[in-house]
């Protein structure tokens, strides 16, 4: 029972802080519920078919399907985030400043509450597949019996969501006025993290060189290992032994998304209010 | 723009990687939720292939801290874990499903 509960609650730790990411990041959108739950579902049912096809998966490509598919879903949430970044920097100091079911902004609000749900859908999708495999292992062994098992399994599941939850209600005591910074900040983190990890992936599989394979070891500091590695690794990319192209991707993704958000953030700003609704008209 | 094409080419290829020579593949098994070996000399300063093969009903996922590397191993299937150059030491992994009886470690010499 240790065994299921212990596993189940660092796969899920790692998804569940992302969900709570995104519900801090999409607080006071309407409908975001709806759309989180949408990519909660999605995820699960797509990890469960991942599980089932883990064998034809992990033979496709010469033995490397595997690492290029998690790269190529880790690239697609990076890509998802970004939009969400910039749509941010343009829309972010309305949602705060001005009444939040503002017509408009709800409409172009489902866009990035849809690349958001991909993103936990995604990040449900990656850890949730080990989780069935690992239980489908146990369930199988006679070793633990399907109670224990289920009970660690629930355990672990209620825990994580839990810390996931403190995270979540940790991120709204940050007052509305900056909460559209601190999410924005902590999704580009996000969205860095998961890009260097998808470079470390294409480099295990030998599909792109790895520029050097320690840039640094912290491990002795912080074993990524541990739990708090971990939920430093699924928040903000921690990693204790990283090979310089991860570390390359990570910098190229924080400077771009930095730069796009400052970008198209210090465009909404110079423009008066009317002027800006009137050339947002015509460009769509 | 042609110049900035061929920088883009210029730094692609810098991704790819380098052809450093590859040395033959060793090989382990997981039966029982147990490796054999479970102590296996590598060369140093190699790139190889570990080829992990899994003979058990349920998967197994290899995964090693020193190494890096965790990859998932589905029942009856053989992968390939891409290792090297290590610098000479020892390198424990473990069977992140089954740790309290899959444990093992590499060699480097």
């Amino acid at each position: 029972m240790l065994a299921s509960l212990i596993v189940v609650f660092r796969e899920v730790l790692e998804a569940g802080l992302i969900v709570g990411i995104v519900l801090a990041a999409t607080a006071g959108v309407p409908q975001r519920g709806l759309w989180v739950s949408g990519g909660l579902i999605a995820g699960v049912l797509g990890a469960s078919l991942l599980a089932a096809f883990a064998g034809a998966l992990s033979s496709a490509l010469e033995g490397v399907g595997q690492e290029v598919f998690t790269a190529a879903i880790l690239m697609v949430a990076v890509v998802m985030l970004s939009w969400h970044v910039v749509w941010m920097g343009r829309h972010g100091r309305e949602l705060a400043t001005q009444a939040r079911s503002l017509g408009r902004s709800v409409r172009v609000g489902e866009r990035s509450l849809l690349a958001l749900a991909a993103v936990v859908a995604i990040a449900v999708l990656r850890e949730g597949s080990e989780v069935v495999l690992f239980l489908y292992g146990i369930a199988a062994s006679a070793h633990e019996g399907p109670m224990a098992m289920l009970a660690g399994g629930g355990l672990g599941v209620a825990l994580a969501a839990f810390v996931s939850y403190l995270l979540y209600r940790g991120l709204l005591v940050i007052p509305a006025r900056h909460l559209f910074t601190a999410t924005n900040a902590l999704i580009t983190l996000l969205a860095a993290g998961m890009a260097g990890q998808a470079a470390a992936t294409l480099a295990s599989a030998d599909l792109v060189s790895s520029w050097g394979d320690h840039l640094w070891n912290t491990s002795r500091f912080l074993s990524e290992n541990s739990i708090v590695g971990r939920a430093l690794h699924a928040l903000v990319g921690y990693s204790d032994r990283p090979s310089g192209v991860q570390v390359a991707a990570y910098g190229t993704t924080l400077v771009l998304l930095t730069a796009l958000s400052w970008l198209t953030g210090t465009g909404h700003e110079r423009k008066p209010a009317g002027q800006e609704t009137a050339s947002r008209a015509s460009a769509r | 723009m042609r110049r900035q094409l061929c920088l883009l080419a210029g730094l692609l290829a810098c991704m790819l990687p380098a052809g450093a020579a590859m040395a033959e593949d060793f090989h382990i098994a997981i039966k029982d939720h147990r490796f054999t070996p479970t102590r296996l000399e590598v060369p140093a300063g190699v790139k190889f292939r570990l080829m992990v093969s899994n003979q058990d009903d349920t998967a197994e996922e290899f995964e090693s801290t020193e190494l890096d590397r965790e990859k998932l191993v589905a029942p009856g299937k053989e992968i390939p874990v891409f290792l090297g150059p290590l610098d000479a030491g020892e390198y424990k992994f473990f069977g992140d499903f089954h740790q309290d009886t899959a444990q093992g470690v590499l060699v480097a010499k």
